[in-house]
C-alpha cells in the first residue's frame, strides 16, 4: 500500500468519525465538533495529494488547505453564535427537542 | 510506512473517536483538541510546514477555546437527563459507516493508480507569500471580507438585544 | 580569540558529538542542545525568584528574603525544596486526570516555544523557515492549558481565573502578532536568525536595531504592552490577582504541580523577552560595533535580563488594570495602533533614504496616538489626585 493511500484512508476514517459525530449527538456543540472533524479530515486530503501530485511547487493543495482553515474557524464563529442564541431562548442545546419552528 | 506516521494516524483517530463517544462535553472538546494536533502534525510530515502552523494556531489556539468557552456559557457541563447519544443515533452510525465503507473502497480500489514518493517540495514562506499575492490574491480578498462579514454576524447574532432581560 | 569565545559553545557540542559513532551523531547533537536549554533556563528561573523578591521588596519599601544564605541568594533551593516536598492535594470532586496534564501541557508548550530563539551567532536549536510563526502558534497552546487547570479545579475562584485570564491572553494575542507583522514585512522573512542578521550592520557605529526606527519604536511598546498581558503579570494580573481570586487557577494547586505552573509563567516571561529581544533589540548583536569582541550569548542574556528587571519594575510600580478596561484598551486603541503601525512601516519603506522619512513616520505615529489618546479619554472624568491618611 503506498504512503498516500494511508494518508487517504486516515481522512476517511476521520470523515466518518465526524460524520457519526455529527449525526448522532444530542448537544448541538458536539454536532459542531463533528463538523470540524470532517473539514479537518478534508483538509488532510488535499495536503496529502498536494504532497505526491506531479507539481508540488504550484502550491494548490495547501493554499487551499490554509484558506479551508480560514473557512472553517469562521464557520466555527458564526455557528457558536448561533447555538448561544438558541440557548438563550429555548434554555437547552438538545436537538431532540428543537424539533418546531415556532419558538 | 513509517512508525511516526502510525503513531500519528492512531493518536488522531483515537482523538477523534473519544471526542465523539464522551459523555462530558469539555472532555470531548480536549479530545478533539487532540485530534486536531495530530492532524497539525501529519500535516508537518507531509511538509507543509504553513498549513501545520496554521492548523495549530487557529484550531488549537481559537476553534478549541471557542468551542469551550460556547460550552459553559450553554451549561453543557451538566450531564444531561436522557442520555448523551440522540433518538436515532443508530441511523447515524449506518450512514457514516457506510460513508466510510464507500471512501475506503474507493481508496483501495484506486492504489495502483496512486503516485508514489516524489522529492520533498521545498516550499518557502517566500514562494507562498508571493503566490498568496499574485496567482492567489481574489481569494485571500474574499476570505478577509468572509471573516469580517463572520466576525460582525458572530457578534451581533450572540449579542444581548436591547431590553431582553440577561 | 573572540571568535572562538563566541562560538565556544557549537564548538563543544560538536566535538562531543564527534566521539560518537556516525549513526548517533544527528540525534546526539540536538540532545545536547535540548539540554542545554533545559539546564539554562530553569538556572535562570531561580534566579529571578530571588531577583524578583528582592527587587518588589525594595520597592514596596521592604526587605525581600534574606535568611537563606547571604542575601537571600539561597532561596530558591529552599522553595524547592518544599515544593517538592508538600503534600499533593487534589480536591475530590476534581477532574483527575485534566487536572494532571494542565500544566504538564503548559510546561511542554513553553519549553518548545525556545527551540527557535537564536541565543548567540549559529546558537539556535532550529532554524525553521516559519520559526516566528511556529513560536506564535506555540504560545497560543498555552491558553488551553490554563482554562483546563481552571476548570478542572471545580472550584468557583479557579474557573472565574481561568475564564479571565483566557479572555484577556486571547485579546492581545492579535496585538502581539500585529506588532511583529511589521517586522517581518520589512525583514522580508518569518526566520528568526535571518531577523537577528538584519539587524547586524552598523552605521556610524550605530546598529541597525528596529527599536530605533518610528515604527519599531512603537511596535516595540505594544509588543510590551502585550507580551506583559499574554504572561499575565501586573498590571494585567487580574487572573491571578491575589487579593481578589485567592490564587485565580491555580488556587487547587499544590506541591509540584503548583511549582510547575510557576516555572511555566516565569519560563514564559523569559521566552517572549528573548522574542522582543531578538525582534526588536537585535538579538545577538553588539549596541556599539566597538564591543563585538564580546561573545553574542552575554548581549542576548544581557537583554534577556535586562527585559526581566523591566518587567518586574514595572509589576512593582502600576496598579493592576480591570478586566473591562484591560480589553477595552486591547480592542480599542491597541489594535488599531498597530495597524497604523504597518501602514508607517510601509511608508518607511517607500519613502527611500534620508532624513524625511524619520520625520513624516514619527509625526504620523505621535500624532495618532496623542489625539486617539486624548479622544478615548474624553469622556472620563478625573479630578485631581487627593490623598487621605491614616489619622
Amino acid at each position: 500500500m503506498t504512503p498516500l493511500a494511508g494518508y487517504l484512508l486516515v481522512a476517511a476514517l476521520v470523515f466518518a468519525v465526524g460524520l457519526a459525530g455529527a449525526l448522532t449527538r444530542r448537544n448541538a456543540i458536539l454536532v459542531l465538533i463533528g463538523i470540524e472533524l470532517m473539514l479537518n479530515a478534508a483538509n488532510l486530503n488535499l495536503v496529502a495529494f498536494w504532497r505526491y501530485s506531479p507539481h508540488p511547487e504550484l502550491l494548490t493543495g495547501m493554499m487551499f488547505a490554509v484558506f479551508s482553515i480560514a473557512v472553517a474557524a469562521a464557520e466555527a464563529a458564526v455557528g457558536l453564535g448561533l447555538v448561544i442564541s438558541i440557548y438563550r431562548h429555548a434554555r437547552t442545546t438538545d436537538l431532540d427537542e428543537m424539533n418546531r419552528m415556532k419558538g | 510506512m513509517n512508525v511516526v506516521f502510525w503513531i500519528l494516524a492512531v493518536i488522531t483517530v483515537l482523538g477523534g473517536l473519544t471526542a465523539v463517544t464522551l459523555k462530558n462535553t469539555v472532555h470531548c472538546a480536549l479530545a478533539v483538541t487532540t485530534a486536531f494536533a495530530g492532524l497539525a502534525l501529519l500535516f508537518l510530515q507531509l511538509d507543509a510546514q504553513f498549513a501545520g502552523f496554521a492548523q495549530i494556531l487557529v484550531y488549537i489556539g481559537a476553534v478549541a477555546i471557542l468551542v469551550v468557552f460556547a460550552i459553559l456559557l450553554t451549561r453543557g457541563s451538566e450531564t444531561p437527563a436522557e442520555g448523551v447519544f440522540s433518538r436515532t443515533w443508530f441511523a447515524g452510525l449506518l450512514i457514516a459507516a457506510a460513508v466510510f465503507a464507500v471512501l475506503g473502497w474507493a481508496v483501495l480500489h484506486s492504489v495502483a493508480a496512486l503516485p508514489n514518493e516524489s522529492a520533498a517540495p521545498a516550499v518557502t514562506v517566500l514562494q507562498i507569500g508571493t503566490a498568496l499575492m499574485g496567482r492567489y490574491v481574489l481569494p485571500l480578498e474574499i476570505v478577509a471580507l468572509l471573516l469580517t462579514a463572520a466576525m460582525l454576524g458572530a457578534v451581533i447574532v450572540a449579542m444581548h438585544e436591547k431590553g431582553e432581560q440577561k | 580569540m573572540a571568535n572562538t569565545l563566541d562560538q565556544i559553545f557549537v564548538l563543544l557540542s560538536r566535538w562531543i558529538v564527534s566521539l560518537l559513532p556516525v549513526a548517533l551523531q544527528p540525534l546526539v547533537g540536538i540532545l545536547l542542545s535540548v539540554v542545554a536549554i533545559i539546564a539554562v533556563f530553569p538556572g535562570l528561573f531561580a534566579l529571578t525568584t530571588v531577583l524578583e523578591r528582592k527587587g518588589l521588596g525594595r520597592m514596596q519599601n521592604r526587605i525581600g528574603p534574606n535568611r537563606t544564605g547571604p542575601f537571600g541568594i539561597l532561596q530558591p533551593v529552599a522553595d524547592g525544596i518544599k515544593s517538592l516536598t508538600k503534600e499533593d492535594i487534589i480536591p475530590t470532586s476534581a477532574d483527575a486526570v485534566v487536572h494532571f496534564i494542565a500544566p504538564l501541557v503548559l510546561v511542554v508548550a513553553v519549553f518548545m516555544g525556545f527551540a527557535v530563539l537564536p541565543m548567540g551567532r549559529n546558537m539556535q536549536l532550529v532554524d525553521m523557515d516559519a520559526g516566528l510563526l511556529f513560536f506564535f502558534a506555540i504560545g497560543a497552546s498555552t491558553e488551553l492549558s490554563i482554562f483546563m487547570a481552571g476548570w478542572s479545579s471545580r472550584n468557583k475562584y479557579s474557573l472565574l481565573g481561568a475564564m479571565r485570564a483566557v479572555a484577556q491572553m486571547i485579546s492581545y494575542e492579535v496585538p502581539l502578532l500585529m506588532s511583529t507583522v511589521a517586522i517581518v514585512m520589512i525583514t522580508g522573512s518569518l526566520s528568526l536568525v535571518k531577523i537577528v542578521e538584519a539587524q547586524n550592520q552598523y552605521t556610524w557605529g550605530l546598529p541597525h536595531w528596529y527599536i530605533f526606527t518610528p515604527w519599531g519604536f512603537a511596535g516595540f511598546v505594544m509588543f510590551c504592552i502585550a507580551a506583559t498581558a499574554e504572561t499575565n503579570r501586573s498590571p494585567f494580573d487580574l487572573p491571578e490577582g491575589e487579593s481578589e481570586l485567592v490564587a485565580g487557577y491555580f488556587t487547587e494547586y499544590s506541591g509540584f504541580k503548583f511549582a510547575l505552573f510557576f516555572l511555566g509563567e516565569y519560563l514564559g516571561m523569559f521566552s517572549i523577552s528573548g522574542l522582543g529581544t531578538t525582534l526588536f533589540l537585535g538579538g545577538w548583536s553588539a549596541p556599539l560595533q566597538v564591543l563585538n569582541f564580546v561573545p553574542s550569548w552575554i548581549w542576548f542574556f544581557s537583554k534577556v535580563m535586562l527585559s526581566i528587571t523591566v518587567l518586574i519594575w514595572i509589576r512593582g510600580t502600576l496598579p493592576r488594570l480591570r478586566q473591562d478596561q484591560l480589553m477595552n484598551f486591547a480592542w480599542k486603541f491597541v489594535i488599531p495602533m498597530t495597524l497604523l503601525n504597518l501602514i508607517v512601516a510601509a511608508v518607511w519603506h517607500f519613502l527611500g533614504d534620508g532624513w524625511l522619512r524619520w520625520i513624516v513616520c514619527s509625526a504620523i505615529l505621535l500624532g495618532v496616538y496623542v489625539i486617539g489618546g486624548r479622544v478615548q479619554m474624553r469622556g472620563k472624568k478625573f479630578g485631581p489626585r487627593s490623598y487621605r491618611y491614616a489619622e
